[in-house]
């Protein structure tokens, strides 16, 4: 064995690190209260920063008067969007989504009209928390309140308030003459829906409705900004990418890239939510004024007013079967809000929406949607829960008409490799069969319920992508490495990045330190997000070690006075096959040791697009119980089954899982955005905003199934994504199962469900 | 504004501080003392992360005014590791995977040394409802409620040791 890793490796045995538990290189700085989040970076001479933000959902701004804010002592830099750059639309790809850099500016700060609650209009950086404070209350802006409208099936009718007076329906032959509040029409078609109804036997067919939901990171945006006379700019933040806030920042100030360093904050939380940029060009244009650092750091309320969230929806699914449970048909139509500017994950729903199953004939279509709401953010696998939520739905209800098993159902249905995917390309390594056996086999499945229990069932399934990432590995002179990434560490990928680069190396996870470094310091890396960073960013550590096990054969032939062709890595150390030479083996530390004697530092840096990230599936079973006098659901037992590759640090996976299904459970259960008749949102606080805490929820337990990703050097797929999208349909189904009629409109909060069963008498 | 002058003991150290009448203990804490494990998730009492111990009693610290501390014993998550090691919870934690981003991480430590502290052998029911009032978006709790009850099995057999 010469090469240690240029094929993927099928067999787990021959891993040492791969697939093991060490503890993450980063804990103790998180367990000790060491680690640095946005929010606890300090600069000498530093001002603290406050925004301004509209009190309507729509008005146009008629004036904004500064002068008594700027005259207040302490105040030394007031700023509206006549700060910044009017831009023109531009389309920039970060991550998963693609983002209008004009509608991204006029998100940052409001220039003519303001499009929600929240909205920013003006900022104020002065020398302390209570003087900005005051200064915001001297700032005299004059509106000209509007119209509004808040949710997306309203915000489609022709007599809606228009948000963007001229947007006018992309996507519609020919094109409308008339501008509305749709954005887009997405459509995805196959065979012949009609001819597929005819031949069902059996037809279900229902509409869903689920509400705006936070992604509800704890951590709130925060950044601190400086920027010199000549437009030298740092920025530290908490972010899913630094490098897409360099790109942000740049483009919406008018600067040179280069002139733009982003250091990464630990970040606590981000699910999508941190993929964008609010504060970070304010905090510099603050300190371009004011000469002076500048930290802004939100507050809870404007984190629920002005960032995130994801989608309130509107989906009618229609399935049509034979009596034997195969699927002939199936129809959906899905409206996602988009908020204040076009670019819900309508698309992206579209393609999700029957992804796991084998259709012959099918028809989706999708509306993006502008409402007077925040502009939405992706959010953990953007798009699919809610489709998700109402075609496994329809499906719970064609089981159970038909008499058939849930997971036979979708057995018999759903997807294998060598099929093509509703979304266009061809399955190949996919799990899903997998999936559905070990979810059938698991003894939660087969586990008696008590009286009154429901047991509901779903699946669900994300893309996972790949994308450019770079990562440089440079071996220490005592053999121990650090490997440096560009990706943000949102939940222990620094513990994969060592794990994979010590697996190639053939040492321990301890002996490499992983470093997340900030944009001049490593090749550019798309953000985290579309759980790409094992993937792609791990495809990039591992052949930068492989170049380095490349270099350390090298460097062995070379002492061995041989052909490099004669030199094999194994467990650490370079061993000798020249039948000629009696040499003995060189470790690693004794080559890092020698490098200066044999040609310098032993370093590699990879920069990669990758491609071939498998698709990843999910099937969640989810056991409630109902109080009838109150009308709380609670979650008796929860298993949650993912095709995950293979898991580089199985506990992290796990915990990947766990924290998704939570996540998806609140959703169901409990969470939403409320919005008044002034449509000011009600409940932007974690009281009223109930997010699932520890006595909600029982243990989750997560079932990893492993069907390698051969495009991957270790097998792994992206796995944060996949386990939010079962979540809300199997919380559902089991709804169903226990109260014997169908709750289609989430959150099944004790209220509705309460009201639910005082209807059905 | 004038200041107010704030004597208190921190993490068993005396310090002094000057801090505004409306300053939040929370911000006393990270801004002027530069503790900055305590976290603001809310500013409202309702995430946790800013937990701290006064007086040995479990409290928001983003909830308490800074003039508040005046003469009072505080606790802090800077202070929960020991003479070079950590704490046992710390160390489950690690063990167990228990945090991802790690931001809620502090606060639940302070919690649930707060619940061992006062009761060393819970159950897990006990344990989900005193940590009810620390969010974590990241975990789905199960890794943090194994990591504290294995935790509370270890100290106790160390007690009884």
């Amino acid at each position: 064995m010469t090469d240690v890793i240029d094929k993927p490796k099928q067999d787990g045995p021959d891993l040492k690190v791969v697939g093991t538990r060490p503890v993450r290189p980063d804990g103790v700085d998180k367990v000790t209260g060491r680690a640095a989040f946005g929010a606890d970076y300090r600069l000498p001479g530093m001002l603290t920063g406050r925004i301004l933000r509209s009190p309507h959902p729509h008005a146009r701004i008629v004036s904004i008067d500064t002068t008594k804010a700027k005259a207040l002592a302490g105040v030394k830099a007031v700023v509206t969007a006549a700060d910044f750059p009017d831009l023109d639309s531009e389309e920039y790809e970060a991550g998963e989504s693609a983002a209008d850099i004009r509608d991204l500016s006029l998100n940052v700060m409001a220039r003519h009209k303001v499009l929600y609650d929240g909205h920013a209009v003006a900022a104020v950086a002065a020398t302390s928390a209570s003087v900005a404070e005051e200064a915001l209350g001297l700032i005299e802006v004059v509106y000209e309140v509007l119209p509004h409208v808040t949710d997306v099936v309203e915000a489609m009718s022709p007599t809606a308030p228009l948000l963007h007076e001229g947007m006018i329906t992309q996507g519609v032959t020919p094109p409308p003459t008339r501008p509305s509040n749709i954005a887009k029409r997405f459509a995805s078609q196959r065979g012949d829906l009609e001819a597929g109804f005819a031949a069902a036997e059996v037809v279900i067919e229902d509409s869903f409705t689920t509400q705006a939901v936070h992604q509800g990171y704890i951590e709130p945006h925060a950044c601190v900004a400086t920027m010199t006379e000549d437009g030298q700019s740092v920025v530290w933040s908490s972010s899913q990418g630094q490098f897409m806030v360099r790109t942000y920042c740049a483009k919406l100030l008018g600067l040179e890239v280069a002139d733009v360093r982003v250091i990464p904050a630990e970040i606590g939380g981000g699910f999508g939510g941190k993929t964008t940029v609010y504060l970070e060009p304010v905090a510099l244009a603050l300190s371009r004024i004011s000469g002076a650092p500048v930290k802004l750091v939100m507050s809870r309320d404007e984190v629920f007013r002005a960032t995130g969230p994801t989608s309130g929806t509107a989906i009618t699914v229609k399935i049509g079967a034979t009596r034997d449970g195969r699927f002939t048909a199936a129809q959906v139509e899905l409206k996602y809000q988009a908020g204040a500017f076009p670019g819900s994950p309508a698309g992206a729903a579209v393609m999700t929406a029957l992804a796991c199953y084998d259709l012959e004939n099918f028809s989706i279509i999708g509306w993006d949607v502008v409402t007077n709401t925040p502009k939405v953010a992706a959010y953990r696998a953007p798009g699919a829960p809610m489709v998700a939520f109402a075609v496994e739905g329809v499906i719970d209800e064609l089981a159970r008409n038909l008499g058939i098993d849930p997971i036979a159902i979708r057995e018999l249905n759903g997807v294998r490799d060598g099929m093509k995917a509703s979304y266009g390309p061809t399955f190949r390594n996919i799990g899903f069969q997998e999936t559905l056996q070990a979810a059938r086999e698991h003894p939660h499945y087969s586990a008696p319920l008590a009286p009154g229990e429901g047991r509901g069932v779903a699946a669900g399934f994300w893309f996972n992508v790949g994308g450019e990432s770079t990562a440089a590995l440079h071996l220490n002179e005592d053999g121990s490495a650090v490997v440096v990434t560009g990706s943000p560490d949102i939940g222990g990928s620094r513990a994969s990045m060592a794990m994979m680069a010590a697996e190639v190396l053939g040492v321990g996870a301890d002996r490499v330190r992983p470093v997340v470094a900030d944009t001049a310091s490593i090749g550019f890396s798309m953000l985290t997000g579309g759980s790409r960073t094992t993937f792609a960013t791990g495809m990039a550590v591992t052949q930068a070690a492989q170049k380095v096990v490349e270099s350390l054969k090298a460097r062995a032939a070379m002492t061995w006075e041989t052909g490099a062709e004669h030199v094999a890595w194994e467990n650490g150390q370079a061993i000798c096959l020249d039948p000629a030479k009696d040499v003995k083996a060189l470790s690693l530390a004794e080559l890092a040791a020698n490098a200066a004697r044999t040609g310098g530092p032993i370093s590699a840096e990879v920069s990669l697009n990758a491609q071939g990230a498998g698709p990843g599936f999910g099937v969640h079973i989810c056991d409630v119980a109902i109080d009838r006098e109150t009308g709380h659901v609670a979650i008796t037992r929860y298993t949650a089954v993912q095709d995950v590759g293979r898991a580089i640090h199985p506990a992290y996976v796990e915990g990947q899982i766990q924290g998704g299904a939570a996540q998806g459970i609140g959703w169901a259960l409990n969470e939403e955005y409320v919005f008044g008749d002034d449509g000011r949102m009600q409940n932007s606080g974690f009281l009223d905003y109930r997010m699932p805490v520890a006595s909600d929820l029982p243990m989750i337990e997560a079932v990893m199934v492993e069907v390698p990703n051969p495009r991957h050097p270790f097998g792994a797929k992206g796995v944060g994504e996949v386990p939010i999208v079962p979540p809300l349909a199997a919380v559902a189904n089991a709804v169903r199962g226990a109260l014997g009629f169908r709750m289609a409109h989430l959150p099944l909060s004790p209220p509705k469900v309460r009201a639910a069963l005082d209807r059905s008498g | 504004m004038s200041k107010v002058h704030i004597r208190a003991r921190v993490n068993g150290d005396p310090v002094e501080f000057l801090a505004e009448q409306g300053m939040t203990l929370l911000d006393a804490l990270r801004d002027e003392l530069g503790l900055t494990g305590a976290k603001e998730g809310c500013g409202s009492g309702d995430c946790g992360a800013c937990s701290i111990m006064v007086d040995e009693r479990l409290v928001c610290s983003c909830l308490m005014l800074a003039p508040e501390a005046e003469g009072r014993r505080i606790e802090t998550i800077e202070g929960m590791a020991r003479d070079g090691g950590l704490h046992p919870l710390q160390r489950k934690f690690l063990e167990h995977a228990a945090l991802q981003c790690g931001f809620c991480t502090p606060g639940l430590l302070v919690a649930a040394k707060a619940l061992l502290d006062q009761n060393p052998d819970p159950t897990e029911t006990e344990t989900r409802f005193w940590l009810a009032g620390n969010l974590c978006r990241c975990t789905g709790y199960d890794k943090v409620i194994r990591a504290v009850m294995d935790a509370a099995a270890e100290l106790r057999q160390a007690h009884s040791a």
